[in-house]
């Protein structure tokens, strides 16, 4: 016995000391669905491209983006970025500006010339897609990635659809619709243009092809009962905005009156304004009532584009049109008053809503038409086994960004159709609501806000009118994000347990719990800024 | 590491890490070779809050006497827990002797390595006492006034849990007014810890006008990580007197520690600041002020004070206590602080 006066036992080592046997719950990591990506029609990793562009990998977040949506400097124009008004974000200060980091991806992309990455095995199956918009390119991009032979038909002389022949120029410059629409023709997809489809299943046995998805958006503009002179100029808004791709320029004369308040009601009178007229819109409801989004209400406003809410057109003459006033009734519909009122009118353009022409599918057994929209299965199937249907023609929201989701899902279920079995998407992790964040840690900062073109330009030029953030205010905006639900990696939970059980794995490679000595506190669970730790009860 | 505010990077520096900071810039505790000072395996409560300041202190004066250090520890929580005969959690030199003679055995020590480095023995190997509220503020009180008093060269660090944790919850001269501990139960007129009793050390402290004595809690991480740091470059008699809540004395739950901790910061409650020679050098503002229900309510020593008729006029003179504190060392919320 060499060992100090009363001493009879080795220093020993705590860790001979289990404590994690006094636990009854313990934490367990786990990746949440952020409010985003849960939002997204196109089903984007919001989150997941956040994080590359945060630490300035711009063209990994490019990639990652487009994983699920080819289009990203379109969805920066267009999209109505639903995935804002979920953002966790909001709650705390304002919602990440996640629309204008994905425009500043989608222009890097365009600036850098990024490609896509080409397929890795061709199938040998061979895929018609009848439309070359939002819908169809999104599916033509998708079966192209995963080996099949694509031939996109479209009628029109140009790709875009009503990207192109709707949405103006102002809004989404044609430089940069043409630049992705060329991309996923780059990856080896057949598009042929000026090429009308008349009969989907001759075209079909014709072409030798395994299946169909149809994507023909909804074009034929809805006419209303306007008792009106002969002398009377009556449009549809949609063919005013097609003809401004065109060579012949419409012919309006000064007043011009648009009838109805949509988007494309605002869109025809902005576009109408930008070639020197007076446009005015008359609609039979309130503003808050309008089925346009307020901010391109706001914006036509701006621009000098007069309204007459509460009003419908009663008889319309050769230089003038009569309106009568609505009352809203407890219910919220407008009804007549019986008073009326003359406007000064060179033309009216009817922005009523459009129909689909579905005349291609005449003949087709199984199919089932209701309210003139084909019907689909989940699997977006018609009721005609092979061929499959998206976007403005099916029932659902029409905007590009459901038409890209459309094609995406329609791509992943056509393929496993084509080998015989069902597509079963990945089950979906539960939503990180905020209740399950700690917005201590986040520090303060205000929204990026886009420049905007200035007033006089947007009343006179068709110059896009929304400006897009440069590298340093797109990095801020990216650093926004809370990264809801999945790690990033903050150090929190290493650095809080009061037991050293949470073993830190290097960087990209998170963390893990040493449940020998994990007590089961619950403290890394509580001070995760994120949300990507859960309690769960131990078996005991 | 300084405590400076990062421009914007995500989460600035309010998180432990942060992958968007340069490796330098983060915590002690963000790295992945810390010394765990006080390592798994010790029988501290779940959710301690001693448990967890001590390693967040010791790893930082560790790193900042690049691993020349020895601790002097009072008796109590953080000594019953970490070394019950033969084990120990502490990866450090560690001793313990009394309840209240922590001051005084590292002044003893900092004396012995003074002369064996004048002796030409030994390097530059540096002394922590630490010691519960008890240990320092009431029996160790003597020996610790003795040694600002002597300027001897050691960081002393109180772990500031508001009573005896270690006995069964008993008062100590650091117990809140009001609070209910087994010495003062909610009973008779003024139930609780009867007001305009107790003291505030670090205020004693900085009478001795010592070069320096802070507060922290562990709710600030990288705050509590720039005092030790700060303090351990600083020659003389030093105190950080830092909070950390008790999950087992305050009746709350154990994932709130953190929380309380912020709280006790946020509502003005616990102020944290910094004093070199008697001078209030800074202090933490508030960034999300809150009224003083909101850090009580969640401890049962307070139950008391809530429930059917609340005490509203306690809850008042608490909240007078705070803004006090809000007044006295400039605790405010100013606009732009992250
Ligand atoms: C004025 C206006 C503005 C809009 N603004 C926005 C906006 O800002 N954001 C937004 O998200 N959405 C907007 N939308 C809606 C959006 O444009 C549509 O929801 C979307 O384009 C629908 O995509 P799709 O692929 O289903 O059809 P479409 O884009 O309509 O494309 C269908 C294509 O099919 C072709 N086609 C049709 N029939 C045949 C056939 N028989 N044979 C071959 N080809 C055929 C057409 O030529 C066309 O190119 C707007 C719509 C309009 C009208
Ligand atoms: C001289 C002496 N008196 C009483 C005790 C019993 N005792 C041990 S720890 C302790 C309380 C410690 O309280 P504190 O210093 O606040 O530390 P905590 O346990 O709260 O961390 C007491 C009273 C003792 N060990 N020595
Ligand atoms: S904070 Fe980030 S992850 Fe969370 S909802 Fe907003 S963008 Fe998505
Ligand atoms: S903080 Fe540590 S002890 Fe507490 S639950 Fe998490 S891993 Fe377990
Ligand atoms: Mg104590």
């Amino acid at each position: 016995m060499d060992k100090p006066f009363a001493i009879t036992l080795n220093p020993g080592s705590s860790l001979a000391n289990h404590t994690g046997s006094w636990r009854t719950s313990r934490p367990v990591y786990l990746d949440r669905l952020p409010p985003c990506n849960s939002q997204c029609p196109a089903g984007e990793d919001i989150q997941g491209w956040l994080f590359h562009a945060e630490s300035g990998g711009y063209e990994a977040a490019w990639r990652h983006l487009t994983r699920d949506n080819p289009f990203p400097a379109i969805m920066g124009r267009v999209c109505y970025h639903s995935c804002e008004a979920a953002c966790n974000r909001g709650k705390i200060d304002e919602a990440v500006g996640i629309n204008s980091v994905e425009r500043f991806l989608g222009d890097e992309a365009v600036k850098q010339g990024w490609k896509l990455a080409p397929p890795e095995r061709e199938s040998g199956k061979k895929v018609l897609i009848v439309g070359a918009g939002p819908s169809g390119m999104s599916a033509a991009y998708h079966l192209r990635k995963l080996g099949h032979a694509v031939t996109v038909m479209d009628a029109g002389p140009y790709m875009g659809g009503m990207m192109r022949f709707g949405i103006p120029k102002y809004r989404l410059p044609r430089e940069v619709l043409d630049a992705e629409m060329q991309r996923i023709v780059d990856l080896g997809v057949t598009v042929k243009l000026n090429s009308k489809v008349d009969n989907i299943l001759d075209e079909m046995k014709q072409g030798g092809f395994d299946a169909a998805f149809l994507a023909v958006g909804a074009h034929i503009g809805k006419r209303a009962m306007i008792p009106s002179g002969d002398a009377a100029r009556i449009v549809d808004a949609i063919s005013v905005l097609r003809s401004m791709e065109g060579e012949d320029k419409p012919l309006l004369g000064r007043r011009v009156v648009v009838y109805g308040g949509g988007n494309t009601a605002i869109d025809v009178a902005r576009t109408v304004k930008r070639m020197g007229a007076e446009p005015i819109i008359v609609y039979r409801r309130t503003r808050d009532k309008a089925p346009a989004h307020d901010f391109e209400i706001e914006e036509a406003l701006q621009e000098g584009v007069m309204v007459k809410w509460l009003s419908t057109i009663k008889q319309a003459g050769d230089k003038e049109i009569t309106i009568e006033k609505m009352a809203l009734d407890d219910k919220g519909f407008p009804q007549p008053t019986g008073e009326f009122e003359t406007l000064e009118a060179d033309s009216v353009v009817l922005a009523l809503g459009q129909d689909v022409d579905l005349g291609l599918l005449n003949g087709v057994p199984g199919l089932e038409v209701t309210d003139g929209v084909v019907k689909v299965a989940p699997n977006m199937m018609t009721g005609h086994a092979g061929i499959f249907a998206g976007g403005d023609m099916v029932p659902a929201e029409r905007n590009v960004t459901v038409a890209v989701g459309h094609g995406k899902k329609a791509a992943k279920n056509i393929d496993a159709w084509l080998s015989g079995q069902t597509y079963a998407p990945p089950p979906k992790h539960e939503v990180a609501q905020f209740e399950k964040l700690n917005p201590w840690y986040y520090a303060d900062a205000p929204k990026t806000v886009r420049p905007m073109l200035d007033i006089i330009r947007r009343q006179s030029t068709f110059e896009e009118v929304q400006g897009g953030l440069d590298e340093t205010t797109a990095l801020f905006e990216a650093r926004r994000c809370l990264s809801c639900g999945n790690c990033f990696e903050c150090d929190n939970c290493y650095g809080v347990c009061p037991d050293n059980a949470v073993i830190k794995l290097g960087p990209g490679k998170r963390f893990q719990f040493n449940y020998d000595y994990c007590k089961g506190c619950g403290m890394c669970v509580a001070e995760c800024p994120c949300g990507a730790i859960k309690m769960e009860a131990e078996e005991i | 590491m300084s405590l400076q505010t990062v421009k914007f990077y995500q989460t600035g520096t309010f998180t432990v890490g942060n992958r968007l900071l340069a490796p330098e810039e983060r915590s002690v505790q963000a790295n992945m070779q810390r010394t765990n000072s006080l390592n798994s395996g010790h029988r501290a409560c779940q959710g301690c809050g001693e448990a967890l300041g001590a390693r967040y202190a010791i790893d930082a004066a560790m790193i900042a006497s690049k691993g020349q250090l020895i601790a002097a520890n009072a008796t109590g929580c953080l000594e019953v827990f970490s070394t019950p005969y033969p084990e120990t959690s502490w990866q450090i030199p560690w001793i313990h002797s009394l309840f209240g003679n922590a001051a005084a055995v590292a002044t003893g020590i900092a004396a012995a390595i003074k002369v064996k480095r004048q002796k030409g023995q030994g390097g530059d190997v540096r002394v922590v006492a630490q010691g519960g509220d008890g240990g320092t503020t009431d029996i160790g009180f003597g020996c610790l006034s003795g040694m600002f008093e002597r300027n001897d060269d050691v960081l002393y660090i109180c772990y500031d849990n508001g009573g005896y944790m270690n006995t069964g919850v008993q008062r100590s001269s650091a117990t809140p007014s009001a609070a209910r501990t087994a010495t003062t139960m909610p009973l008779g007129p003024e139930p609780g810890n009867p007001f305009g009793q107790g003291k505030f050390v670090p205020a004693i402290a900085m009478a001795h006008e010592i070069p320096y004595v802070a507060t922290a809690t562990v709710a600030d991480l990288r705050d509590l990580e720039y005092k030790v740091t700060k303090a351990m470059g600083i020659r003389g008699a030093r105190y950080i007197q830092i909070l950390v809540p008790c999950p087992l004395g305050w009746g709350a739950a154990s994932q709130d520690t953190i929380l309380l901790a912020r709280l006790a910061k946020e509502t003005g409650i616990f102020p944290v600041f910094e004093a070199e020679f008697g001078e209030v050098k800074s202090a933490l503002p508030i960034r999300r002020p809150q009224p003083v229900e909101e850090y009580l309510k969640l401890q049962k020593r307070f139950a008391h004070l809530f429930g059917k008729n609340p005490a509203v006029a306690t809850i008042a003179r608490i909240q007078a206590q705070a803004d006090k504190n809000i007044r006295r060392y400039g605790l405010q919320a100013r606009k732009g602080d992250h």
